[in-house]
């Protein structure tokens, strides 16, 4: 299986979670047991968009329960012969190979996954720029080492904001900054602004002015409560991303 | 029937609530970090190419990149 692979490395590993709940895209060849109708197989892979029921794989790396997974689209590409191509959006866990077996089973044919390649994993893109195979990374970094160049590392190392990219955001003061870096909650009058779309218990990434994330939260209110809030918490900081006393420490002890 | 909207459809809004600087004293922009920080607060958007496993090619980038820890955003495999 090839394509879109994001590698976290040393603290930005602390992101992956928010990684695999972005949900995936991948262009898949399945290959039909007998000779099908175009017309019947964009008939069955239209059958499975939205929530499908799935129970992973004998060879899975999770446990075997029946669980739901969502398919956000699900295109037909084109058919040679028993060779069919499509491309799916489809939230993190889902088995396309699972996905082409009940595929076959539906037809009546039978059908197994014979090719796969991730185009999509959250905010990373197949052939954006940045989107490197392991012998562009061992070439520039030698390039790199020689030179020291710093923009060559961006060639192949992005900062770990893009894996929070499609996470709703707010940006803090400097001066709430260093609390949510020693585990605070984040509460309104922090706040300079936010990201519409923000629920009760949604995960949220707190930012600095300068785009650097801070922590990871859980939304306690939605956006709209956010905008009239003046006082209260808004956020409870979840993971911390950015190591204490970055930002200069700006609240009063409770020993006073 | 509309189909669901997948997590890169969502479009958001900033809304402004107070304003405010930042100090230039403390911190970095993202892509601005000094070099060893770059690749410590880094993600490699990798193409995997077809054979090794998405681990193999984990700990490949964590021994080329000389690093203590990596990990990688789904395992990609069969």
């Amino acid at each position: 299986m090839t394509g879109v692979l994001p590698i976290t490395l040393e603290d930005s590993t602390k992101v992956v979670q928010a990684l695999l709940h972005s949900g995936k895209e991948y262009v898949c060849v399945m290959r039909l047991h007998s000779d099908v109708k175009e017309e019947s197989v964009r008939n069955v892979l239209a059958q499975f968009e939205d929530v499908i029921y799935q129970r992973p794989p004998l060879r899975a790396s999770v446990k075997r329960q029946l669980r739901t997974r969502r398919i956000y689209y699900l295109e037909f590409l084109e058919m040679d012969g028993r060779n069919v191509l499509f491309k799916v959006g489809c939230e993190g866990g889902t088995y396309i190979r699972k996905l082409c077996f009940d595929a076959g089973e539906v037809l009546g044919c039978g059908a197994h996954m014979q090719e796969l390649r991730r185009t999509r994993a959250g905010p990373f893109v197949e052939g954006a720029e940045g989107f490197v195979t392991l012998h562009d990374v061992a070439y520039w970094l030698k390039e790199w080492e020689t030179t020291k160049d710093e923009r060559l590392l961006r060639k192949f190392i992005q900062p770990m904001e893009t894996c929070l990219a499609l996470v709703p955001k707010i940006y803090v003061r400097d001066s709430a900054v260093d609390a949510v870096c020693h585990g605070a909650n984040l509460t309104a009058p922090g706040i300079v602004s936010f990201e519409t779309g923000i629920s009760e218990g949604s995960m949220v990434v707190i930012l600095s002015l300068k785009g650097e994330a801070v922590a990871l939260g859980k939304a306690v209110v939605t956006s709209e409560a956010i905008e009239k809030m003046d006082h209260g918490v808004v956020a409870l900081a979840k993971r911390v991303l950015m190591p204490r006393g970055t930002y200069p420490k700006c609240w009063k002890s409770g020993e006073g | 029937m509309p189909r669901s909207v997948a997590p890169w459809e969502i479009e958001r809004k900033l809304i402004a609530k107070a304003e405010d600087k930042t100090n230039p004293k403390y911190g970095h922009k993202p892509e601005g970090r000094p070099a060893e920080e770059y690749i410590r607060y880094g993600v490699v958007n990798l193409d995997k190419q077809a054979g090794p496993t998405s681990h193999e090619v984990a700990a490949w980038t964590k021994r080329l990149l000389k690093l203590q820890a990596v990990g990688h955003g789904g395992t990609l495999e069969a």
